[in-house]
C-alpha cells in the first residue's frame, strides 16, 4: 500500500475512534506529550494501561465470584480502572466503570456482574482498536513516512 | 540486560536492583538524560558513578505522588515536558520518606533537598493526599512548599477541605498539559532570579514558555469546543468535616460523570497565589 494511502487510512481510523466515543480528548493530550525524545510515549502508556487493566479485570472476576461479595474490595478496583481509563482517554471504559461503581454502592451483585461484562466488552474493544492504530502507525514509520498531523473539525 | 524504570519507562540508564525499602524515581540531568534511581542511591551517594547531579537552583523540582502507575507516568511526562525535574513516588509514605519527614530525627541530608512543588493524588490507599498535605503543612522544612491536589472527583467539600488545609490548587483528573503549564508559570514567577530578586507574575497572565520548542502535534483538537454541555455543578457531599476521607467518596450524582466538566467552572479550582508564595 502506498504511503499516502496508509496515512489516510490512519487518519480515517483515528477519526472513527473519536466519533464512536471510544476515545476522548484525553488521548489527544497524550499525543501532545509525544515527540522526538519520547517517540513511543503513547504506546508505552497504553501498554501499561493494558497490563494494569488485565490484572484488575482478573481480580474483579475473582471478587465477584465469591459466595459473599466484598464490595469494599470490588469498588477500589473499579475506581482504579476508572481512573486509568480516564487518563488515557478510553471514554467508554471509563463510563462503564461509573455505572459499575453505582451498582457497587447499592451492593447489587447482579448489577455488578452485568457491569463487569460491559466493562470487559468496552475494554477489549478499545484494546483491539488501539492495537490496530499502533500497527498502522508502525507500518507508516517502517515505510519511512511520518505520522500525519491531523485536523479534527468536531 | 535492559532495565526499564517503571516510572518513566526510560532505559537510558540501568536501574539498580532494589532492596524492599527502596523505590524508583526518575530525575532529569542537565543534558536531558533521565536517570532512574532507587531512593537508596539518592541518599547514599557515589554508587558506581550514578549519583544524581547536584540540583540546579534555577531548576524547578517537583515531587509527584500517585498510587496509579499510569497516572504517575503521565504526570511525570507532563511535568518534564514543562521543564521540571521530577521525583515520582507511589504513596504518601514514600513521599514523607523522600522528604525525610517519616521520623522525628532531623537529618542533615534533607537540608540540601530542594522541592519546589508537591503534586499529589487525593484518593490513595493508606495515606490520602489530604493526610499527606496536612503532614507537609505541619513540617517546618516543607510547609512553604506549594502542594497541589489532584482528584478524579469534583467534590466541593473535598476541594474546600484541601484549600483550607493550605493546598495551593486543586486539579481535576485527567490532568491536562494546560493545567501543568499554568502551575509551572506560577512557579516560575516565584523562583529567585540569579540576582536574588523575587519576581511574581501577575495572577492572570499565563506565560507561554517560549524556551520550549513547541511539541509537534500529531492531532489538533479544540478541547474547548463549542459543543460545550452545560457546566455541571460541583457535587455536594453531606458529610461532617470530621468524617473519614472514605465517606467523601460517596458522590451523589444526578448526571453521568462521563459528561465533560466545564473548564471554566470557577469552583473546580482556585488559582495559585497564596500568601506563602509572595
Amino acid at each position: 500500500m502506498e504511503l499516502v494511502q496508509m496515512q489516510k487510512s490512519l487518519q480515517d481510523y483515528t477519526k472513527s475512534l473519536f466519533l464512536d466515543g471510544v476515545l476522548d480528548s484525553q488521548f489527544l493530550q497524550l499525543q501532545q506529550l509525544q515527540d522526538e525524545s519520547n517517540p513511543d510515549f503513547v504506546s508505552q502508556v497504553v501498554t501499561l494501561f493494558f497490563q494494569d487493566s488485565d490484572r484488575i479485570l482478573n481480580d474483579l472476576s475473582l471478587s465477584l465470584d465469591q459466595q459473599v461479595v466484598d464490595f469494599k474490595k470490588v469498588d477500589p478496583h473499579v475506581h482504579q480502572l476508572k481512573g486509568s481509563s480516564s487518563s488515557i482517554g478510553a471514554q467508554r471504559v471509563k463510563n462503564a466503570c461509573v455505572v459499575f461503581r453505582n451498582f457497587c454502592e447499592q451492593q447489587n451483585v447482579e448489577g455488578c456482574h452485568r457491569c463487569l461484562q460491559q466493562v470487559k466488552k468496552e475494554y477489549y474493544l478499545v484494546k483491539n482498536r488501539l492495537e490496530t492504530l499502533f500497527k498502522l502507525e508502525q507500518q507508516i514509520v517502517a515505510s519511512g513516512g511520518m505520522i500525519p498531523a491531523m485536523e479534527l473539525g468536531f | 540486560k535492559e532495565n526499564r524504570c517503571e516510572l518513566c519507562f526510560s532505559s537510558l540508564l540501568p536501574c539498580f536492583v532494589s532492596s524492599p525499602l527502596s523505590y524508583y524515581y526518575s530525575s532529569m540531568a542537565k543534558d536531558g538524560g533521565v536517570s532512574c534511581l532507587r531512593s537508596s542511591e539518592m541518599l547514599n551517594v557515589g554508587i558506581g558513578g550514578m549519583e544524581p547531579p547536584p540540583l540546579d537552583l534555577d531548576e524547578v523540582h517537583v515531587l509527584a505522588v500517585d498510587d496509579s502507575l499510569v497516572d504517575r507516568i503521565v504526570i511525570e511526562r507532563l511535568l518534564r515536558i514543562t521543564s521540571c525535574k521530577v521525583t515520582a513516588v507511589d504513596s504518601g509514605w514514600r513521599a514523607l520518606e523522600f522528604l525525610g519527614l517519616d521520623n522525628d530525627k532531623a537529618s542533615d541530608e534533607f537540608d540540601k533537598l530542594k522541592v519546589d512543588m508537591i503534586i499529589t493524588d487525593y484518593c490513595m490507599p493508606g495515606m490520602t493526599g489530604y493526610e499527606l498535605l496536612k503532614k507537609i503543612k505541619e513540617s517546618s522544612s516543607f510547609r512553604q512548599v506549594p502542594v497541589v491536589i489532584m482528584s478524579s472527583e469534583n467534590v466541593l467539600t473535598r476541594i474546600d477541605r484541601c484549600l483550607e488545609e493550605g493546598a495551593e490548587d486543586f486539579l481535576l483528573k485527567p490532568v491536562k498539559l494546560a493545567d501543568v503549564k499554568r502551575l509551572r508559570s506560577c512557579l516560575t514567577g516565584d523562583v529567585k532570579l540569579s540576582n536574588g530578586n523575587k519576581r511574581k507574575l501577575p495572577e492572570d497572565s499565563v506565560s507561554v514558555d517560549t524556551s520550549l520548542p513547541p511539541p509537534p502535534l500529531s492531532l489538533t483538537f479544540s478541547t474547548n469546543s463549542s459543543d460545550s454541555s452545560p457546566p455541571l455543578s460541583p457535587v455536594e457531599v453531606f458529610s461532617s468535616p470530621l468524617s473519614s476521607p472514605e465517606d467523601d467518596d460517596d458522590v451523589l450524582t444526578s448526571s453521568p460523570e462521563g459528561s465533560p466538566m466545564s473548564e471554566e467552572s470557577p469552583i473546580r479550582r482556585q488559582k495559585m497565589g497564596s500568601p506563602g508564595l509572595d
